[in-house]
């Protein structure tokens, strides 16, 4: 389970849409499942069919998170053409067990928005709640 | 773990410029969540080295099981792994070549990446 909160969820969509024609992503911090911020981040591969969360980025959100007595638990980008289901570089790259993977599709005229656990290159998606 | 003291420890990025200014000093590693079971559960571990290769080296000999997530097979700095000194990403400081000064801190985290 994820929650997060329909103001941070408008800040995921809006740096997304932002993005577009490209993939965007960014970094979730937070503890047990509750997202308590989020930081939009660069798409180091500047690509519309790949992601690469800008290393500088992940170094700044990280210590952001820890000064708040949080950690990073998860990140999320874009799909722009495709459904909001990890693809198999998504799977094959995932770096933490423990993490929340968000994906974002962009290929319908709404947002779709959901999140997965990606454990030993087994996917299994959970519910997104923005209100506890 | 002795903390190794040498002569010019404000003089990070000079020392990093010019190469070794004396002997091995101690940096603090800086573990992401994913990293710290095979670190003992640390957050926070000490290594010695002048250079990051030196730093990783002493972190395997420490904590043998982050060889694998720290270094290839053929001893190469693992790709899905960004490591900074202090605030530089070592990509531009020569990567396991980049020199390391006493008070460094070395961060590491994952390379975060996908389709």
């Amino acid at each position: 389970m994820l929650l997060l909160a329909r103001p941070l969820w408008d800040r995921v969509v809006a740096h997304c849409l932002d993005g577009l024609p490209l993939e965007a992503c960014g970094l979730l911090a937070g503890r047990e499942g509750k997202v308590l911020e989020v930081y939009p981040a660069s798409n180091a591969a500047r690509s519309a069919r790949l992601y690469t969360v800008e290393p500088r980025d992940v170094l700044s959100a990280d210590r952001a998170a820890r000064a708040a007595g949080w950690d990073l638990i998860g990140v999320w980008h874009s799909h722009t053409h495709t459904l909001a289901y990890p693809s198999p570089t998504d799977v094959e790259q995932a770096p933490d067990p423990d993490w929340h993977y968000v994906l974002v599709s962009l290929s319908d005229v709404e947002p779709v928005v959901r999140s997965y656990r990606i454990i030993d290159r087994q996917v299994q998606e959970e519910p997104v709640y923005t209100e506890p | 773990m002795v903390i190794g003291k040498v002569g010019f420890g404000s003089a990070t990025s000079l020392g990093r410029a010019c190469g070794t200014l004396g002997g091995a000093v101690t940096v603090e590693v800086r573990l992401p969540n994913i990293l710290r079971p095979m670190a003992a559960g640390e957050p926070i571990v000490n290594a010695e080295g002048d250079s990051l290769r030196e730093v990783f080296d002493d972190l395997v000999r420490q904590y043998p099981a982050l060889r694998s997530s720290l270094l290839t097979p053929d001893g190469e700095m693992h790709r899905h792994l960004n490591v900074f000194v202090n605030d530089d990403d070592v990509r531009y400081l020569g990567k396991l070549d980049a020199k390391v000064g006493d008070a460094d801190t070395v961060t590491l985290m994952p390379a975060v990446a996908g389709g």
